[in-house]
Protein backbone atom coordinates (compact mmCIF):
# COMPACT_ATOMS: atom_id res chain seq x y z
CA UNK A 1 0.00 0.00 0.00
CA UNK A 2 2.43 2.34 0.77
CA UNK A 3 3.95 2.26 -3.04
CA UNK A 4 0.20 2.94 -4.02
CA UNK A 5 0.33 5.65 -1.41
CA UNK A 6 3.65 7.38 -2.94
CA UNK A 7 3.01 7.13 -6.66
CA UNK A 8 -0.67 8.83 -6.05
CA UNK A 9 0.91 11.45 -3.84
CA UNK A 10 3.52 11.93 -6.77
CA UNK A 11 1.25 12.20 -9.45
CA UNK A 12 -1.07 14.47 -7.51
CA UNK A 13 2.16 16.63 -6.21
CA UNK A 14 2.94 17.05 -10.32
CA UNK A 15 -0.18 17.57 -11.26
CA UNK A 16 -0.51 20.61 -8.72
CA UNK A 17 2.08 22.20 -9.59
CA UNK A 18 1.02 22.44 -13.43
CA UNK A 19 -1.81 24.50 -11.59
CA UNK A 20 0.62 26.54 -8.96
CA UNK A 21 -1.09 29.65 -9.96
CA UNK A 22 -4.68 28.89 -9.71
CA UNK A 23 -3.53 26.86 -6.18
CA UNK A 24 -2.29 30.45 -4.78
CA UNK A 25 -5.16 32.22 -6.11
CA UNK A 26 -7.36 29.30 -4.69
CA UNK A 27 -5.67 29.77 -0.92
CA UNK A 28 -5.50 33.38 -1.35
CA UNK A 29 -9.30 33.37 -1.41
CA UNK A 30 -9.52 30.99 1.28
CA UNK A 31 -7.81 33.53 3.62
CA UNK A 32 -10.32 35.67 3.18
CA UNK A 33 -13.02 34.01 5.50
CA UNK A 34 -10.59 33.80 8.36
CA UNK A 35 -9.28 36.91 8.06
CA UNK A 36 -12.72 38.88 8.31
CA UNK A 37 -13.73 36.27 11.69
CA UNK A 38 -9.87 37.61 12.60
CA UNK A 39 -10.88 41.25 12.15
CA UNK A 40 -14.41 41.03 13.58
CA UNK A 41 -13.13 39.12 17.11
CA UNK A 42 -10.08 41.45 17.75
CA UNK A 43 -12.00 44.42 17.17
CA UNK A 44 -15.11 42.99 19.18
CA UNK A 45 -11.96 42.34 21.94
CA UNK A 46 -11.18 45.27 22.54
CA UNK A 47 -14.06 46.72 22.42
CA UNK A 48 -14.48 44.56 25.95
CA UNK A 49 -11.89 45.92 27.08
CA UNK A 50 -8.72 43.88 25.37
CA UNK A 51 -10.01 40.23 25.26
CA UNK A 52 -13.22 38.21 25.23
CA UNK A 53 -13.26 35.29 27.91
CA UNK A 54 -9.25 35.14 28.09
CA UNK A 55 -9.11 35.75 24.27
CA UNK A 56 -6.44 38.96 23.38
CA UNK A 57 -6.92 40.05 19.67
CA UNK A 58 -2.94 37.76 19.51
CA UNK A 59 -5.19 34.64 20.61
CA UNK A 60 -7.64 35.23 18.00
CA UNK A 61 -4.65 36.19 15.49
CA UNK A 62 -2.61 32.36 16.53
CA UNK A 63 -6.56 30.66 16.39
CA UNK A 64 -7.43 31.97 12.91
CA UNK A 65 -3.66 31.73 11.36
CA UNK A 66 -3.72 28.52 12.50
CA UNK A 67 -6.92 27.89 11.21
CA UNK A 68 -5.74 28.61 8.24
CA UNK A 69 -3.06 25.86 8.32
CA UNK A 70 -5.59 23.32 9.33
CA UNK A 71 -7.98 24.28 6.45
CA UNK A 72 -6.03 24.08 3.77
CA UNK A 73 -5.14 20.65 5.74
CA UNK A 74 -8.58 19.38 5.84
CA UNK A 75 -9.76 19.97 2.05
CA UNK A 76 -10.64 16.35 0.76
CA UNK A 77 -13.22 15.54 -1.89
CA UNK A 78 -16.30 17.70 -2.14
CA UNK A 79 -19.72 15.38 -1.75
CA UNK A 80 -20.72 17.50 -5.06
CA UNK A 81 -17.91 15.65 -7.19
CA UNK A 82 -19.91 12.22 -6.95
CA UNK A 83 -22.09 13.47 -9.63
CA UNK A 84 -19.55 14.34 -12.40
CA UNK A 85 -17.41 11.43 -11.26
CA UNK A 86 -20.48 8.80 -12.47
CA UNK A 87 -21.41 10.70 -15.40
CA UNK A 88 -18.27 11.13 -16.98
CA UNK A 89 -17.03 7.84 -16.56
CA UNK A 90 -14.04 8.47 -14.11
CA UNK A 91 -16.07 6.08 -11.03
CA UNK A 92 -15.89 2.69 -14.08
CA UNK A 93 -12.11 3.45 -14.52
CA UNK A 94 -11.70 3.12 -10.67
CA UNK A 95 -13.72 0.40 -10.50
CA UNK A 96 -11.91 -1.65 -12.68
CA UNK A 97 -8.95 -1.77 -10.89
CA UNK A 98 -7.93 -3.71 -8.01
CA UNK A 99 -7.45 -1.20 -5.29
CA UNK A 100 -10.63 1.04 -3.36
CA UNK A 101 -11.10 4.06 -4.87
CA UNK A 102 -10.89 5.86 -1.33
CA UNK A 103 -7.11 5.08 -1.29
CA UNK A 104 -6.58 7.06 -5.00
CA UNK A 105 -8.64 10.25 -3.42
CA UNK A 106 -7.15 9.39 0.52
CA UNK A 107 -3.26 9.64 -1.78
CA UNK A 108 -4.55 12.17 -3.99
CA UNK A 109 -5.69 14.62 -2.05
CA UNK A 110 -2.85 14.08 0.91
CA UNK A 111 -0.10 14.60 -2.17
CA UNK A 112 -1.76 18.23 -3.02
CA UNK A 113 -1.12 19.09 1.20
CA UNK A 114 2.53 19.08 0.40
CA UNK A 115 1.91 21.89 -2.61
CA UNK A 116 -0.45 23.63 -0.15
CA UNK A 117 2.35 23.87 2.57
CA UNK A 118 5.09 25.19 0.28
CA UNK A 119 2.48 27.96 -0.89
CA UNK A 120 1.22 28.37 2.47
CA UNK A 121 4.28 29.63 4.21
CA UNK A 122 4.72 32.91 2.81
CA UNK A 123 1.13 33.56 2.93
CA UNK A 124 1.31 32.85 6.70
CA UNK A 125 4.83 34.66 7.35
CA UNK A 126 2.07 37.87 5.98
CA UNK A 127 -0.40 37.29 7.91
CA UNK A 128 1.80 36.97 11.14
CA UNK A 129 3.19 40.30 10.66
CA UNK A 130 0.33 42.23 10.04
CA UNK A 131 -1.49 40.42 12.94
CA UNK A 132 0.76 39.30 15.73
CA UNK A 133 -0.50 36.26 16.73
CA UNK A 134 0.53 35.53 20.39
CA UNK A 135 1.61 31.87 20.01
CA UNK A 136 4.14 29.85 22.51
CA UNK A 137 3.36 25.92 22.11
CA UNK A 138 5.10 23.15 24.27
CA UNK A 139 6.84 20.52 21.91
CA UNK A 140 4.40 18.22 23.29
CA UNK A 141 1.79 20.43 21.68
CA UNK A 142 3.22 21.11 18.54
CA UNK A 143 3.72 16.80 17.98
CA UNK A 144 0.17 16.46 19.04
CA UNK A 145 -0.54 19.32 16.49
CA UNK A 146 0.70 17.15 13.58
CA UNK A 147 -1.08 14.24 14.05
CA UNK A 148 -3.75 15.73 14.77
CA UNK A 149 -3.88 17.74 11.79
CA UNK A 150 -3.69 14.49 9.63
CA UNK A 151 -6.37 12.96 11.93
CA UNK A 152 -8.73 16.03 11.08
CA UNK A 153 -7.73 15.38 7.50
CA UNK A 154 -8.93 11.57 7.58
CA UNK A 155 -12.41 12.35 9.48
CA UNK A 156 -13.27 15.02 7.03
CA UNK A 157 -12.30 12.43 3.91
CA UNK A 158 -13.65 9.25 4.77
CA UNK A 159 -16.81 11.05 6.06
CA UNK A 160 -17.32 13.08 3.04
CA UNK A 161 -16.32 10.15 0.62
CA UNK A 162 -19.27 8.46 2.25
CA UNK A 163 -21.82 11.44 2.49
CA UNK A 164 -21.04 11.23 -1.58
CA UNK A 165 -22.10 8.15 -2.02
CA UNK A 166 -25.82 9.29 -1.45
CA UNK A 167 -25.24 10.28 -5.25
CA UNK A 168 -25.70 6.51 -5.80
CA UNK A 169 -29.19 7.03 -4.32
CA UNK A 170 -30.73 10.34 -5.47
CA UNK A 171 -28.87 13.00 -7.89
CA UNK A 172 -30.60 15.90 -5.37
CA UNK A 173 -28.16 15.15 -2.92
CA UNK A 174 -27.49 19.02 -2.92
CA UNK A 175 -29.40 20.28 0.22
CA UNK A 176 -28.17 17.49 1.96
CA UNK A 177 -24.73 18.22 1.50
CA UNK A 178 -25.18 22.51 2.41
CA UNK A 179 -26.89 20.97 5.68
CA UNK A 180 -23.60 19.12 6.95
CA UNK A 181 -21.31 21.50 5.58
CA UNK A 182 -23.66 24.45 7.75
CA UNK A 183 -23.52 21.93 10.86
CA UNK A 184 -19.70 22.32 10.45
CA UNK A 185 -19.74 25.53 10.00
CA UNK A 186 -21.47 26.13 13.52
CA UNK A 187 -19.75 22.93 15.51
CA UNK A 188 -16.24 22.95 14.27
CA UNK A 189 -14.67 25.96 15.99
CA UNK A 190 -14.59 26.98 11.97
CA UNK A 191 -16.53 30.58 12.67
CA UNK A 192 -15.91 30.90 16.03
CA UNK A 193 -13.51 29.52 18.66
CA UNK A 194 -15.84 26.81 20.57
CA UNK A 195 -14.39 28.24 23.66
CA UNK A 196 -16.45 31.17 23.25
CA UNK A 197 -19.79 29.39 23.46
CA UNK A 198 -21.75 28.45 26.26
CA UNK A 199 -20.81 25.49 28.08
CA UNK A 200 -24.01 23.23 26.98
CA UNK A 201 -23.57 23.97 23.35
CA UNK A 202 -19.52 22.77 23.63
CA UNK A 203 -20.77 19.92 25.42
CA UNK A 204 -22.59 19.22 22.17
CA UNK A 205 -20.05 19.85 19.87
CA UNK A 206 -18.38 16.72 21.63
CA UNK A 207 -20.89 13.88 20.02
CA UNK A 208 -20.31 15.43 16.15
CA UNK A 209 -17.29 14.89 14.17
CA UNK A 210 -16.52 18.38 13.45
CA UNK A 211 -15.18 19.96 16.04
CA UNK A 212 -12.32 17.41 15.68
CA UNK A 213 -10.97 18.83 12.49
CA UNK A 214 -11.16 22.33 13.37
CA UNK A 215 -10.98 23.16 16.83
CA UNK A 216 -9.34 20.61 18.25
CA UNK A 217 -6.17 20.89 15.71
CA UNK A 218 -6.30 24.47 16.08
CA UNK A 219 -6.68 24.34 19.90
CA UNK A 220 -3.58 21.67 20.15
CA UNK A 221 -1.21 24.28 19.07
CA UNK A 222 -2.49 27.63 19.70
CA UNK A 223 -3.82 26.21 23.62
CA UNK A 224 -4.68 27.02 26.19
CA UNK A 225 -5.23 23.23 26.56
CA UNK A 226 -4.44 20.57 29.25
CA UNK A 227 -1.87 17.09 28.25
CA UNK A 228 -5.01 15.39 29.05
CA UNK A 229 -7.09 16.57 26.71
CA UNK A 230 -4.12 16.69 23.94
CA UNK A 231 -4.60 12.45 24.35
CA UNK A 232 -8.81 13.01 24.74
CA UNK A 233 -8.56 14.85 21.43
CA UNK A 234 -6.19 12.33 19.57
CA UNK A 235 -8.35 9.38 21.19
CA UNK A 236 -11.95 11.19 19.59
CA UNK A 237 -10.05 11.53 16.21
CA UNK A 238 -9.53 7.98 15.90
CA UNK A 239 -13.12 6.70 17.16
CA UNK A 240 -14.14 9.32 14.61
CA UNK A 241 -12.03 7.57 11.90
CA UNK A 242 -13.08 4.31 12.96
CA UNK A 243 -16.33 5.14 13.15
CA UNK A 244 -16.25 6.69 9.21
CA UNK A 245 -14.24 3.59 8.49
CA UNK A 246 -17.24 1.16 9.71
CA UNK A 247 -19.91 4.09 7.84
CA UNK A 248 -17.82 3.27 4.69
CA UNK A 249 -17.57 -0.53 4.67
CA UNK A 250 -21.89 -0.62 5.40
CA UNK A 251 -22.58 1.97 2.38
CA UNK A 252 -19.63 1.35 -0.27
CA UNK A 253 -20.92 -2.41 -1.52
CA UNK A 254 -24.36 -1.15 -1.11
CA UNK A 255 -23.71 1.89 -3.26
CA UNK A 256 -21.67 -0.25 -6.06
CA UNK A 257 -24.60 -2.66 -6.65
CA UNK A 258 -26.46 0.87 -6.94
CA UNK A 259 -24.39 2.08 -9.70
CA UNK A 260 -25.47 -1.39 -11.20
CA UNK A 261 -28.30 0.48 -11.51
CA UNK A 262 -27.51 3.50 -12.85
CA UNK A 263 -25.22 2.77 -15.59
CA UNK A 264 -22.62 4.55 -15.67
CA UNK B 1 -11.72 -24.93 -20.22
CA UNK B 2 -13.39 -22.02 -21.79
CA UNK B 3 -11.91 -18.35 -20.29
CA UNK B 4 -15.81 -16.87 -19.98
CA UNK B 5 -18.94 -18.44 -19.08
CA UNK B 6 -22.16 -16.38 -19.67
CA UNK B 7 -25.44 -18.25 -18.94
CA UNK B 8 -28.77 -16.87 -19.70
CA UNK B 9 -27.44 -13.28 -18.36
CA UNK B 10 -29.84 -10.24 -18.27
CA UNK B 11 -29.88 -6.86 -16.93
CA UNK B 12 -32.84 -4.92 -16.72
CA UNK B 13 -33.07 -1.06 -15.84
CA UNK B 14 -35.72 0.44 -13.81
CA UNK B 15 -36.00 3.70 -15.62
CA UNK B 16 -38.60 7.05 -14.37
CA UNK B 17 -41.21 7.48 -16.71
CA UNK B 18 -42.87 10.79 -16.83
CA UNK B 19 -45.63 12.51 -19.40
CA UNK B 20 -45.06 16.17 -19.83
CA UNK B 21 -46.66 19.08 -18.53
CA UNK B 22 -47.35 20.37 -14.62
CA UNK B 23 -50.26 18.17 -13.71
CA UNK B 24 -47.57 14.97 -14.49
CA UNK B 25 -44.89 17.14 -12.44
CA UNK B 26 -47.11 17.49 -9.52
CA UNK B 27 -48.27 13.80 -9.63
CA UNK B 28 -44.64 12.54 -10.05
CA UNK B 29 -44.03 14.27 -6.45
CA UNK B 30 -46.15 11.79 -4.72
CA UNK B 31 -45.95 9.06 -7.31
CA UNK B 32 -42.78 7.87 -9.33
CA UNK B 33 -43.76 5.77 -12.37
CA UNK B 34 -41.06 3.84 -13.40
CA UNK B 35 -41.22 1.21 -16.23
CA UNK B 36 -38.60 -1.75 -16.77
CA UNK B 37 -35.75 -2.08 -19.86
CA UNK B 38 -34.62 -5.26 -20.45
CA UNK B 39 -31.01 -4.21 -21.88
CA UNK B 40 -29.97 -7.93 -21.94
CA UNK B 41 -32.46 -10.99 -22.25
CA UNK B 42 -30.95 -14.18 -21.65
CA UNK B 43 -28.08 -13.96 -23.61
CA UNK B 44 -25.87 -16.92 -23.27
CA UNK B 45 -22.03 -17.95 -24.91
CA UNK B 46 -18.65 -19.34 -24.30
CA UNK B 47 -14.65 -17.56 -24.92
CA UNK B 48 -12.01 -20.22 -25.27
CA UNK B 49 -8.47 -18.94 -23.80
CA UNK B 50 -6.76 -16.63 -27.21
CA UNK B 51 -10.35 -16.24 -29.45
CA UNK B 52 -10.83 -12.65 -30.58
CA UNK B 53 -14.64 -12.33 -30.51
CA UNK B 54 -16.26 -9.43 -32.37
CA UNK B 55 -19.54 -8.38 -30.73
CA UNK B 56 -21.92 -6.64 -32.52
CA UNK B 57 -25.22 -5.06 -32.68
CA UNK B 58 -26.76 -1.39 -33.39
CA UNK B 59 -26.90 1.19 -30.47
CA UNK B 60 -28.87 0.23 -27.55
CA UNK B 61 -28.11 -3.33 -28.67
CA UNK B 62 -27.10 -4.32 -25.26
CA UNK B 63 -22.94 -4.74 -26.09
CA UNK B 64 -21.58 -2.39 -23.87
CA UNK B 65 -23.94 -3.42 -20.97
CA UNK B 66 -22.86 -7.35 -21.49
CA UNK B 67 -19.13 -6.03 -21.45
CA UNK B 68 -20.11 -4.03 -18.60
CA UNK B 69 -21.86 -7.09 -16.67
CA UNK B 70 -17.91 -9.04 -17.63
CA UNK B 71 -15.87 -7.03 -15.79
CA UNK B 72 -17.89 -6.60 -12.91
CA UNK B 73 -19.15 -2.81 -13.00
CA UNK B 74 -22.44 -3.89 -13.51
CA UNK B 75 -24.66 -6.55 -11.41
CA UNK B 76 -26.53 -8.84 -13.93
CA UNK B 77 -30.15 -9.25 -12.66
CA UNK B 78 -30.39 -12.64 -14.18
CA UNK B 79 -28.25 -15.39 -15.27
CA UNK B 80 -24.75 -15.99 -14.59
CA UNK B 81 -20.78 -15.39 -15.88
CA UNK B 82 -17.67 -15.97 -15.02
CA UNK B 83 -14.60 -14.27 -16.24
CA UNK B 84 -11.68 -16.69 -15.43
CA UNK B 85 -13.25 -18.56 -13.42
CA UNK B 86 -14.25 -15.90 -11.01
CA UNK B 87 -17.55 -13.90 -10.41
CA UNK B 88 -17.20 -10.35 -11.77
CA UNK B 89 -20.29 -8.71 -9.46
CA UNK B 90 -17.85 -9.29 -6.39
CA UNK B 91 -14.99 -7.75 -8.50
CA UNK B 92 -12.21 -9.74 -7.14
CA UNK B 93 -8.59 -8.27 -6.90
CA UNK B 94 -7.79 -11.37 -8.80
CA UNK B 95 -9.90 -10.95 -11.44
CA UNK B 96 -9.66 -7.49 -11.75
CA UNK B 97 -5.47 -8.09 -12.17
CA UNK B 98 -6.31 -10.24 -15.28
CA UNK B 99 -9.17 -8.38 -16.69
CA UNK B 100 -8.85 -4.71 -19.01
CA UNK B 101 -12.50 -2.71 -19.89
CA UNK B 102 -11.33 -0.03 -22.79
CA UNK B 103 -13.63 2.69 -23.41
CA UNK B 104 -13.19 4.34 -27.07
CA UNK B 105 -14.65 7.59 -25.74
CA UNK B 106 -13.37 7.41 -22.42
CA UNK B 107 -10.08 8.82 -20.88
CA UNK B 108 -8.43 7.48 -17.68
CA UNK B 109 -4.74 8.43 -17.74
CA UNK B 110 -4.41 11.78 -15.61
CA UNK B 111 -5.08 14.74 -18.15
CA UNK B 112 -2.77 16.86 -16.81
CA UNK B 113 0.52 14.70 -17.30
CA UNK B 114 2.53 12.99 -19.85
CA UNK B 115 1.24 9.28 -20.10
CA UNK B 116 4.88 8.48 -18.51
CA UNK B 117 3.29 9.68 -15.23
CA UNK B 118 0.58 7.63 -15.60
CA UNK B 119 1.90 4.55 -16.51
CA UNK B 120 4.05 5.02 -13.31
CA UNK B 121 0.88 5.15 -11.53
CA UNK B 122 -0.55 1.93 -12.93
CA UNK B 123 2.78 0.08 -12.10
CA UNK B 124 1.65 0.78 -8.31
CA UNK B 125 -1.84 0.04 -8.88
CA UNK B 126 -0.91 -3.31 -10.42
CA UNK B 127 2.11 -3.85 -8.31
CA UNK B 128 4.25 -4.57 -11.13
CA UNK B 129 7.83 -5.37 -10.02
CA UNK B 130 9.97 -2.73 -12.34
CA UNK B 131 12.32 -5.74 -13.62
CA UNK B 132 8.93 -6.30 -15.64
CA UNK B 133 7.47 -3.13 -16.36
CA UNK B 134 10.22 -1.05 -18.14
CA UNK B 135 10.20 -3.85 -20.64
CA UNK B 136 6.95 -4.13 -21.30
CA UNK B 137 6.01 -0.26 -21.00
CA UNK B 138 8.99 -0.17 -23.76
CA UNK B 139 7.22 -3.02 -25.80
CA UNK B 140 3.98 -1.63 -25.80
CA UNK B 141 5.99 2.18 -26.53
CA UNK B 142 7.53 0.75 -29.60
CA UNK B 143 4.17 -1.72 -31.12
CA UNK B 144 2.24 1.41 -31.19
CA UNK B 145 4.74 4.02 -32.48
CA UNK B 146 4.28 6.68 -29.59
CA UNK B 147 7.87 7.03 -28.52
CA UNK B 148 7.54 10.68 -29.00
CA UNK B 149 4.24 10.99 -27.63
CA UNK B 150 4.83 9.29 -23.97
CA UNK B 151 6.72 12.67 -23.29
CA UNK B 152 3.89 15.06 -23.55
CA UNK B 153 1.08 16.00 -21.36
CA UNK B 154 -2.46 13.98 -22.45
CA UNK B 155 -4.14 17.32 -22.57
CA UNK B 156 -1.88 18.18 -25.62
CA UNK B 157 -2.62 14.72 -27.51
CA UNK B 158 -5.08 14.46 -30.33
CA UNK B 159 -7.55 11.85 -30.28
CA UNK B 160 -5.87 8.89 -32.08
CA UNK B 161 -3.01 9.30 -29.92
CA UNK B 162 -4.51 9.60 -26.89
CA UNK B 163 -6.61 6.36 -27.54
CA UNK B 164 -3.15 4.42 -28.30
CA UNK B 165 -2.15 5.81 -24.88
CA UNK B 166 -5.29 4.64 -23.32
CA UNK B 167 -4.63 1.53 -24.86
CA UNK B 168 -1.02 1.28 -23.63
CA UNK B 169 -1.98 2.11 -20.22
CA UNK B 170 -4.66 -0.46 -20.12
CA UNK B 171 -2.17 -2.91 -20.91
CA UNK B 172 0.96 -2.69 -18.58
CA UNK B 173 -0.41 -5.42 -15.89
CA UNK B 174 -0.69 -7.86 -19.25
CA UNK B 175 -4.39 -8.83 -19.09
CA UNK B 176 -5.26 -12.09 -19.81
CA UNK B 177 -8.88 -10.66 -21.16
CA UNK B 178 -9.40 -7.78 -22.90
CA UNK B 179 -12.89 -5.67 -23.30
CA UNK B 180 -12.92 -3.32 -25.54
CA UNK B 181 -15.37 -0.84 -26.19
CA UNK B 182 -14.83 1.00 -29.44
CA UNK B 183 -11.75 1.04 -29.20
CA UNK B 184 -11.48 3.10 -32.69
CA UNK B 185 -14.56 5.30 -32.71
CA UNK B 186 -14.05 8.62 -34.16
CA UNK B 187 -10.53 7.65 -34.98
CA UNK B 188 -9.30 8.18 -39.14
CA UNK B 189 -8.51 5.03 -41.24
CA UNK B 190 -4.36 5.39 -40.42
CA UNK B 191 -5.11 5.21 -37.17
CA UNK B 192 -7.87 2.48 -37.19
CA UNK B 193 -5.70 0.27 -39.02
CA UNK B 194 -2.75 0.86 -36.59
CA UNK B 195 -4.87 0.01 -33.33
CA UNK B 196 -6.25 -2.84 -35.19
CA UNK B 197 -2.59 -4.54 -35.87
CA UNK B 198 -1.45 -3.51 -32.48
CA UNK B 199 -4.58 -5.75 -31.25
CA UNK B 200 -3.92 -8.79 -33.19
CA UNK B 201 -0.19 -8.52 -32.48
CA UNK B 202 -0.50 -8.51 -28.70
CA UNK B 203 -3.75 -11.15 -29.07
CA UNK B 204 -1.10 -13.20 -30.88
CA UNK B 205 2.14 -12.32 -28.13
CA UNK B 206 0.39 -12.89 -25.33
CA UNK B 207 -2.98 -15.31 -26.21
CA UNK B 208 -5.10 -13.23 -24.68
CA UNK B 209 -8.73 -13.36 -25.14
CA UNK B 210 -10.79 -9.73 -26.62
CA UNK B 211 -14.05 -9.02 -26.94
CA UNK B 212 -14.47 -6.20 -29.57
CA UNK B 213 -17.49 -4.10 -30.16
CA UNK B 214 -17.19 -2.00 -32.88
CA UNK B 215 -19.42 0.07 -35.23
CA UNK B 216 -16.44 -0.43 -38.07
CA UNK B 217 -16.77 -3.67 -40.07
CA UNK B 218 -13.46 -3.43 -40.72
CA UNK B 219 -12.80 -3.93 -37.28
CA UNK B 220 -14.43 -7.15 -36.97
CA UNK B 221 -13.45 -8.35 -40.60
CA UNK B 222 -9.46 -8.00 -39.62
CA UNK B 223 -9.81 -9.42 -36.13
CA UNK B 224 -12.50 -11.52 -35.43
CA UNK B 225 -13.17 -15.01 -36.99
CA UNK B 226 -16.03 -15.38 -34.99
CA UNK B 227 -18.68 -12.75 -34.41
CA UNK B 228 -21.84 -12.73 -31.71
CA UNK B 229 -24.88 -10.59 -32.84
CA UNK B 230 -27.08 -8.88 -30.15
CA UNK B 231 -30.03 -7.02 -31.21
CA UNK B 232 -32.66 -5.72 -28.55
CA UNK B 233 -30.42 -7.59 -25.83
CA UNK B 234 -30.93 -10.97 -27.39
CA UNK B 235 -28.20 -13.11 -28.86
CA UNK B 236 -29.42 -13.65 -32.69
CA UNK B 237 -26.23 -15.29 -34.14
CA UNK B 238 -23.03 -16.65 -32.63
CA UNK B 239 -20.49 -18.57 -34.86
CA UNK B 240 -17.79 -17.28 -37.47
CA UNK B 241 -18.29 -13.91 -39.67
CA UNK B 242 -18.51 -16.35 -42.57
CA UNK B 243 -21.34 -17.91 -42.35
CA UNK B 244 -22.91 -15.27 -41.37
CA UNK B 245 -23.56 -13.94 -44.93
CA UNK B 246 -24.31 -17.56 -45.62
CA UNK B 247 -26.80 -17.41 -43.22
CA UNK B 248 -28.41 -14.23 -43.32
CA UNK B 249 -27.87 -12.88 -47.18
CA UNK B 250 -29.94 -14.69 -49.59
CA UNK B 251 -27.89 -13.41 -52.51
CA UNK B 252 -24.76 -13.33 -54.04
CA UNK B 253 -23.54 -10.88 -56.67
CA UNK B 254 -22.20 -12.57 -60.15
CA UNK B 255 -19.67 -10.28 -62.05
CA UNK B 256 -18.94 -11.18 -65.32
CA UNK B 257 -16.41 -9.18 -68.02
CA UNK B 258 -17.18 -10.00 -71.34
CA UNK B 259 -14.66 -9.72 -74.05
CA UNK B 260 -16.20 -6.64 -75.92
CA UNK B 261 -15.41 -5.04 -72.22
CA UNK B 262 -18.51 -4.73 -71.23
CA UNK B 263 -19.22 -5.95 -67.97
CA UNK B 264 -22.65 -7.44 -66.28
CA UNK B 265 -23.65 -7.57 -62.86
CA UNK B 266 -26.16 -10.09 -61.74
CA UNK B 267 -27.64 -10.46 -58.00
CA UNK B 268 -28.91 -14.50 -57.86
CA UNK B 269 -30.28 -16.57 -55.11
CA UNK B 270 -27.73 -18.33 -53.55
CA UNK B 271 -29.30 -21.18 -54.36
CA UNK B 272 -29.29 -20.56 -58.14
CA UNK B 273 -25.66 -19.37 -58.36
CA UNK B 274 -24.22 -22.41 -60.45
CA UNK B 275 -27.33 -22.48 -62.38
CA UNK B 276 -27.03 -18.86 -63.06
CA UNK B 277 -23.14 -19.04 -63.70
CA UNK B 278 -23.18 -21.96 -65.94
CA UNK B 279 -25.92 -19.92 -68.73
CA UNK B 280 -23.51 -16.79 -68.45
CA UNK B 281 -20.58 -18.92 -69.57
CA UNK B 282 -23.00 -20.77 -72.49
CA UNK B 283 -24.77 -17.29 -73.59
CA UNK B 284 -21.48 -15.00 -73.18
CA UNK B 285 -18.32 -14.42 -74.37
CA UNK B 286 -16.98 -14.14 -70.34
CA UNK B 287 -13.49 -13.49 -69.88
CA UNK B 288 -13.39 -12.56 -65.60
CA UNK B 289 -16.30 -13.80 -63.70
CA UNK B 290 -16.50 -13.09 -60.12
CA UNK B 291 -18.89 -14.44 -57.44
CA UNK B 292 -19.16 -12.72 -53.85
CA UNK B 293 -21.26 -12.46 -50.98
CA UNK B 294 -22.52 -9.15 -50.29
CA UNK B 295 -20.44 -6.68 -48.07
CA UNK B 296 -20.04 -7.72 -44.78
CA UNK B 297 -21.80 -3.97 -43.70
CA UNK B 298 -24.92 -5.09 -46.34
CA UNK B 299 -25.07 -8.89 -44.66
CA UNK B 300 -24.76 -6.84 -40.63
CA UNK B 301 -27.72 -4.75 -41.83
CA UNK B 302 -30.07 -7.38 -42.81
CA UNK B 303 -28.90 -9.21 -39.52
CA UNK B 304 -30.59 -6.37 -37.22
CA UNK B 305 -33.57 -5.59 -40.11
CA UNK B 306 -34.49 -9.46 -39.58
CA UNK B 307 -34.16 -9.40 -35.89
CA UNK B 308 -35.86 -6.52 -36.09
CA UNK B 309 -38.66 -8.40 -37.88
CA UNK B 310 -38.19 -10.99 -35.41
CA UNK B 311 -39.02 -8.91 -31.98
Amino acid sequence: MIPLYAAHMRQSVLTQFQYRAANYFYMIGMIAEPVVYLVVWSTIARAHGGSIDGLTPGAFAAYYIVWTLVRNMNIVLTPFAWEERIKDGTLSGQLMRPIHPIHEDLASFAGWKIVVLLLWIPIAAVLVLLFRPTLSPTPLQCIVFFFAIWGAYLIRAIIQWSLGLITFWTTRVSAIFEAYILSEMLLSGRVFPLVLMPKWFQTLTWYFPFRWTFSFPIVALTGPIKNRDLFIGLGMQVAWILAGIGLLSLVWPRAVRRFSSVGG
Amino acid sequence: MAIIEVDNLSKTFKVPVREQGLRASVRSLVHRETKEVTAVDSVSFTIEPGEVVGFLGPNGAGKTTTLKMLSGLLHPTGGRCNVLGLEPKARPAELLRQITLVMGNRNQLQWDLPALDSFELNRAIYRIPRAEFIPRRDELIELLDVGDLVTKPIRNLSLGERMKMEIAGALLHRPQVLFLDEPTIGLDITMQRRIRTFIADYNNRHGASVILTSHYMADVQALCKRVIVIHHGRLVFDGDLTTLGERFTTQRTITARLADGEEITIRALRADTASVTSKLLADYDVVDLTIEDPPIDDVIEQVFADAGDAS
